[in-house]
C-alpha cells in the first residue's frame, strides 16, 4: 500500500506526520516500512534517523540534446520547435539552457542535417538508507535546478514495498501531483487556521481530479479557529486525527526527534490510523 | 524600483505572517505581489477588491482527433513521458512538447492553450496587491510568477511607487527561482528547528547561485536557542545579516484568524517585525 502525505500550504507537519507512521508501523529487524520522500527541493525526512545507515546513493540523470557543430546549418528549426525555450540559435552557434529542456527529443526529430544527439546530465541525487525497521529513501535537487518532477519520479521508483509513505512537497502544482500519483490514498495535513483552510481547499480539489481516496489529519489543533472542522463535516470528509498543538510536540520536532518515539502513546494511534485507512480502500 | 522577495525554502516558517506585516509599515509606498500561487494566502490577511483580472495560459497540450487518427502509434512510441495510451492522451502526463504532433503521418494531433489560472490586480488597504490563482493541478508555476511580478512591476512604475515586497513559495525549484531572479533582497525566514537549519543552508546556496544579496529572519527564535545560535553562527561565517528575530508568540495565529496583519494587533511579535522593518529599509 502506498499512502501520499500532502498539504497545500507548507509547514504544516507532512513530515511529523509521515516519520511517525513509519517508525510506529516498524518492527525491529524488519525492512518494510518505507518512506519515499519526494520534497526534493528540501528533503527532511531522513534527518529525523539520525541512526541511519546510508546504503544506496546515485545520481538522477534527465535527456538532453548535444548539437555537432559541424553538421548544424543554423537553420534554427530546433529552436523554433522547442516548447520550453531551452535552444537558441545564433548565427553561428546553438546555445542550450539545459535546466530548461524537458528531454522531450523534438529537437532531434526536426533537424534536417540529424545534427542533434542525445546525453544525459545529473539533476539531482537520489539516496538510500535504512535505520530501525525503516527504509528512507529521498532525493535532493541540485541547487539552481528548476524541474522537480524526474527527481520525484526516480524516488518513487526506488522506492517499492508493501508499505510506502509518500512525503509529497507542499503546494498543489505539478512536484505535489507528480508525488501522489499513483498512491493508493491521500492523507492531507492541515492546520486550523484561514492559511491552513484555504490551502486544504485547493488541495482536496486536486485529489478530487486525480480520483484519490483522501481524508484530512489536523495538525495543531487547539490552534486557531473551528472553520476547518465545519468545513469538513459539512463535506463530509473524514478527519483522521488531531495533533494538539503542543510546545513540547515542536520542541521535540526542532531537534529532529520523531514525536511518538518520545511519546509512545502516540504509536498506537498511527498504528490505528494506518488500519483505519486500509478499511477505507479495501 | 526596489525588489524584495521574502522566501524560506521550508515551508510554513511564516512568509505570508511577515509580508503582510511588512506590507503594513510600507503602507502607501509599495506594490505587494503573492507569488506563492499554488498556495496563496496573503489576500486573506490582505483582503483585496479585485480591480482587475486577467486570464493564464499555461503549456499547450495534444489532443488527438480520432476521426483523422489512423492508430498508427508513432505519437505513443515517440512521447518520452508515456502521456499517450490507445490512442488518448492523458492530459495529466501531458508536458506540452508536441513531438506526438510532430511525428503524426495524419495531421491528427493539435495543440491547445487552456486557461490554467488567473491574475488578478487589486487594491488593499495597504495598497495595491497582484495575485494569482492556479488551477488545481495546473503546471507552469514559475510562468505564473513571472506574470505576477511583471503586473507588479507596471503597477509600481505607473503608480510611482519604487518598493514592491514578494510574497515567495517554500522550496527551491521553478517557481522559487521565478520569484528571486533581479531582486535588490531576499530575505530568507527561517525557523530553529532541524529541518529549518537544512532547508535554510539551501535557498542560501540557490541565492548564493544567482547572485542575490540575503538577509535572514529567525522566526520563533525562542523555541530552541541552541538551534538559533547555529543559524546566527552560520550567518556570521557566511556574513549574512540577521535583520529579525521574532518570538514564539500566539499574536501571530490570533491576527491570521483576525484577517489582520500581526503589527496591526500588537505583541512582541509586532514589535519584532518593526524594527526588522527598519533595519531592511537602512539595507536597501
Amino acid at each position: 500500500m502506498k499512502i501520499s502525505i500532502a498539504s497545500g500550504k507548507g509547514g504544516t507537519g507532512k513530515t511529523l506526520v509521515a516519520t511517525s507512521m513509519a517508525t510506529s508501523l516498524a518492527s525491529p529487524g524488519l525492512s518494510r516500512i518505507k518512506i519515499a520522500d519526494c520534497d526534493v527541493e528540501e528533503p527532511n525526512s531522513y534527518l529525523f534517523f539520525s541512526e541511519r545507515t546510508l546504503l544506496e546513493r546515485k545520481e538522477c540523470h534527465v535527456t538532453v540534446p548535444v548539437i555537432d557543430e559541424a553538421k548544424c546549418t543554423h537553420c534554427g528549426k530546433c529552436a523554433d520547435v522547442c516548447a520550453y525555450h531551452a535552444l537558441a540559435v545564433l548565427p553561428e552557434t546553438v546555445l542550450l539552457f539545459p535546466e530548461l529542456c524537458h528531454g522531450c527529443g523534438a529537437c532531434t526529430i526536426i533537424c534536417p542535417e540529424k545534427a542533434v544527439s542525445e546525453t544525459t546530465r545529473a539533476v539531482g541525487e537520489i539516496f538510500l538508507a535504512r535505520s530501525d525497521g525503516v527504509e528512507i529513501i529521498w532525493g535532493e535537487l541540485a541547487l539552481g535546478e528548476a524541474r522537480t518532477t524526474p527527481l520525484i519520479k526516480a524516488v518513487k521508483d526506488l522506492a517499492k514495498g508493501e508499505m510506502v509513505i509518500v512525503d509529497c512537497p507542499p503546494g498543489t502544482s505539478c512536484s505535489m501531483v507528480e508525488a501522489v500519483r499513483g498512491t493508493d490514498f491521500c492523507l492531507l495535513v492541515t492546520e486550523p487556521t484561514p492559511f491552513g483552510l484555504y490551502d486544504l481547499d485547493i488541495a482536496l480539489k486536486v485529489l478530487e481530479n486525480m480520483q484519490v481516496p483522501r481524508a484530512v489529519l489536523v495538525n495543531k489543533s487547539g490552534m486557531g479557529d473551528r472553520k476547518v472542522y465545519e468545513y469538513l463535516e459539512k463535506r463530509n470528509i473524514p478527519l483522521l486525527m488531531e495533533i494538539p498543538f503542543d510546545r513540547k510536540i515542536a520542541e521535540l520536532y526542532s531537534r529532529g526527534e520523531v514525536f511518538s518515539e518520545k511519546m509512545p502513546e502516540w504509536k498506537a494511534k498511527f498504528a490505528g490510523m494506518v488500519r483505519e485507512i486500509e478499511e477505507m480502500i479495501s | 524600483m526596489k525588489q524584495i522577495a521574502i522566501v524560506s525554502g521550508k515551508g510554513g516558517t511564516g512568509k505570508t505572517s511577515i509580508v503582510a506585516s511588512l506590507a503594513a509599515l510600507a503602507r502607501g509606498r509599495a506594490v505587494y505581489a503573492d507569488c506563492d500561487v499554488d498556495a496563496p494566502d496573503l489576500h486573506l490577511i490582505l483582503q483585496p477588491a479585485v480591480m482587475e483580472r486577467r486570464e493564464f495560459y499555461g503549456i499547450k497540450r495534444a489532443f488527438i482527433d480520432s476521426e483523422k487518427c489512423t492508430q498508427c502509434g508513432s505519437c505513443q512510441d515517440a512521447c518520452r513521458f508515456a502521456a499517450i495510451t490507445d490512442f488518448q492522451v492523458d492530459l495529466a502526463l501531458c508536458e506540452g512538447c508536441g513531438v506526438c504532433k510532430l511525428v503524426c503521418p495524419a495531421e491528427a494531433v493539435e495543440m491547445r492553450e487552456s486557461l490554467a489560472g488567473y491574475a488578478y490586480l487589486s487594491d488593499t488597504r495597504f495598497g495595491p496587491l497582484v495575485h494569482a490563482e492556479l488551477f488545481p493541478g495546473e503546471e507552469a508555476s514559475g510562468k505564473l510568477v513571472a506574470m505576477v511580478r511583471e503586473m507588479a512591476r507596471d503597477l509600481a512604475a505607473s503608480r510611482k511607487l519604487d518598493l514592491i515586497l514578494i510574497d515567495g513559495s517554500p522550496g527551491i525549484g521553478c517557481p522559487v527561482i521565478a520569484s528571486l531572479t533581479g531582486v535588490d533582497l531576499a530575505l530568507v525566514v527561517t525557523e530553529p528547528t532541524l529541518s529549518g537549519e537544512h532547508d535554510l543552508e539551501r535557498i542560501l546556496d540557490v541565492a548564493v547561485h544567482f547572485g542575490i544579496d540575503t538577509a535572514v529572519c529567525i522566526n520563533k527564535y525562542d523555541l530552541n536557542p541552541e538551534a538559533s545560535r547555529r543559524i546566527e553562527a552560520l550567518c556570521q561565517e557566511r556574513a549574512i545579516m540577521v535583520a529579525g528575530r521574532l518570538p514564539f508568540h500566539p499574536s501571530v495565529v490570533k491576527a491570521i484568524v483576525s484577517g489582520k496583519a500581526v503589527v496591526e494587533i500588537g505583541g512582541p511579535v509586532g514589535q519584532a517585525i518593526s524594527e526588522m522593518w527598519s533595519v531592511l529599509e537602512k539595507q536597501l
